[in-house]
């Protein structure tokens, strides 16, 4: 840290002086920071490729292992479990979510606001593993286990703040004054609703659901514990892959998983992106 | 088309919320007081609890009973409780350095390139951050990434051993969690008025000077939201004490999950799990009464 601190060198001779605010080793800090981020990702990847048996191990570059990967069936079935879970828990997250935030974007100030805004983002504030424990004895207490869809509930519950979040941002962002424009011109609240609020909420509501698909596909930890011998999803099965012995397989499936995530936030990048260009128009 | 909603504004906005609070209440809120209820109860042997109220959950923290049933302080699960807070507290910190300088460069740079820097920082917490702390493994494990260099030059002759440390949970931590310290450190670093630096230079500050006189006390609020939203995670960490630590060096989130899946007491989990809530609200308490004695002192400024 202390390096980049030094003091402006105007002495004739000394190194050229930078701008106030500026300061020295910054971006070499940020390279650093960058390779420390990404590092685990371009190893587990490069690993992905390995034709050895052991991880660690290198012997040769290779696409067996995701051959083998495909074949297996526990992962067939572990993939179909996470898309099914992420796909139920995202319609529903995102639905819920949606009219949340119309309520609390819309309706005016009113009393237990702050409450409610409160509860939709209390998922996020609890501690993962308390939220797991929590659910877990409470289907228990109720006597409840349905299997995946337990999974799914304890889902849909952690996904709606993830949904709710750049709905309302995109709700607050957007101009009233053409809802009001089409209720003047004598549409049916029914109809503002369908042909101007809706179709100018949208990328807020595709935003909202790709983030809620994204973190509950790679949810691990409740799924762990609320879910039963027949709902392992991608993340658990590969806990338990690392759990029994380092092969290249996990890193085969692991890469799949996250070019997948990869892939969802940075569509969801470019949406958010072209949102943001139209409604500066 | 609209018919069938309340007529009132007060019934809509109810109806609208309803499932919400469905949801969250009854599969959040309902579970998390049952939880609270279940640490106060008799532990089954077979997983699941007697409905017996016991405060045995709450006396296994501090005590054990030896072999003639005299209690006797135990101060096993005390060091696991004060580790996680010691580690939380190593792991905050490291990203806090790690991170404020980085976030500072970025918004130093053009708004293009800005927003390409936030979009590289969102990438990894956007995905499993199970596959990320396993890469750790290839990386500092045995005949890894980091030692098979050191070793083929002869540098080191031995293995490092840096698996199954506290040092390899801490930089577990701080790399599962660093983005959230960068974006709300960003957030308020971007509202920074950079005259405000001039300002702060022509009047003889030194860079030194401004940095810790101008820069920091101005970000301060995201410094803090920062700080809170790396330490809250870190201490119900499971992944990383799990698979960095080995599964020995345990933290309060693996410890609960111990409970569950392998000791079978529920009620011991469950008081844990609300140990860990009470530091989470605690906190938030803190963050709180920081945050209104700010308002409170621009309010009077």
């Amino acid at each position: 840290m202390s390096e980049k601190m030094q003091k402006p060198s105007s002495v004739p001779g000394g190194k050229k002086s930078l701008p106030v605010g500026h300061y020295r080793g910054l971006g070499a800090w940020t390279i650093i920071f960058f390779i420390f981020l990404y590092l685990p990702i371009v190893v587990l990847i490069f690993y992905s490729f390995n034709a050895n048996r052991m991880v660690m191990n290198w012997g040769g570059f290779g696409f067996d292992w995701y051959l083998k990967a495909f074949q297996n069936d526990d992962i067939q079935n572990a993939v179909w479990n996470s898309l099914i879970v992420a796909t139920v828990a995202t319609i529903f997250a995102t639905a819920i979510a949606t009219i949340g935030a119309l309520v609390l974007a819309r309706g005016g100030n009113f009393r237990g606001k702050t409450v409610s805004l409160g509860l939709i983002t209390l998922p996020l504030m609890v501690p993962e593993i308390v939220t797991a424990v929590a659910v877990l004895i409470f289907f228990s207490a109720i006597g409840m286990n349905w299997g995946l869809v337990n999974v799914i509930i304890a889902h849909i519950t952690f996904c709606i703040p993830f949904a709710f979040m750049p709905i309302r941002a995109r709700l607050e962002g957007m101009d009233t004054s053409l809802e009001q424009a089409a209720r003047d011109l004598y549409a049916s609240e029914w109809e503002t609703f369908r042909y101007v609020t809706a179709p100018l909420l949208m990328p807020g509501i595709v935003a909202g659901a790709m983030l809620a698909f994204v973190i509950s596909m790679d949810d691990f930890i409740i799924t762990l514990m609320v879910g039963g011998a027949g709902s392992t999803t991608l993340p658990v099965y590969i806990y338990s892959m690392i759990r029994r012995g380092l092969t290249p397989e996990i890193n085969a499936v692991s890469t799949v998983l996250l070019l997948v995530s990869i892939a969802i936030v940075t569509a969801y990048w470019v949406v958010s992106k072209k949102t943001q260009t139209t409604t500066a128009h | 088309m609209s018919d069938w909603l309340p007529r009132s504004a007060a019934g809509r906005r109810w109806l609208g919320l309803a499932p919400s609070y469905f949801i969250i209440g009854i599969f959040m809120l309902v579970p998390m007081i049952i939880m609270g209820v279940f640490s106060f109860l008799e532990p089954n042997p077979y997983g699941g609890v007697r409905p017996v109220g016991s405060l045995a959950a709450y006396i296994k923290l501090f005590f054990e009973y030896d072999l003639e049933d005299n209690l006797v302080f135990n101060p096993g699960y005390i060091n696991i409780i004060f580790r996680s807070f010691q580690l939380s507290f190593g792991a905050t910190l490291l990203c806090l350095v790690f991170g404020f300088p980085v976030a500072y460069y970025i918004t130093l740079q053009p708004e293009h390139r800005r927003n390409f820097y936030i979009y590289l920082i969102t990438i990894p917490f956007w995905t499993n951050l199970l596959i990320r702390t396993f890469a750790w493994i290839i990386i500092l494990g045995r005949g890894g990434v980091i030692e098979t260099p050191l070793l083929a030059a002869g540098i080191i002759e031995d293995s490092l051993r840096m698996m199954y440390t506290d040092g390899a949970i801490a930089i577990g931590l701080t790399y599962s969690y660093l983005p959230l310290m960068v974006l709300p450190i960003y957030a308020s670093l971007e509202k920074l008025d950079f005259r405000l630096l001039e300002a702060a230079s022509d009047l003889y500050a030194n860079r030194f000077e401004v940095m810790t006189k101008v820069v920091i006390p101005l970000c301060k609020p995201g410094i803090i939201a920062g700080c809170i939203l790396v330490f809250i995670p870190c201490l119900g960490a499971f992944i990383a004490p799990n698979l960095l630590g080995g599964g020995k060096k345990l933290m309060l989130g693996s410890l609960v999950q111990f409970q569950f899946a392998s000791a079978r007491n529920w009620p011991f989990g469950a008081a844990l799990s609300m140990l860990l809530l009470s530091a989470v609200v605690i906190t938030l308490i803190f963050y709180a009464r920081a945050a209104k004695n700010r308002a409170a002192m621009e309010g009077s400024a």
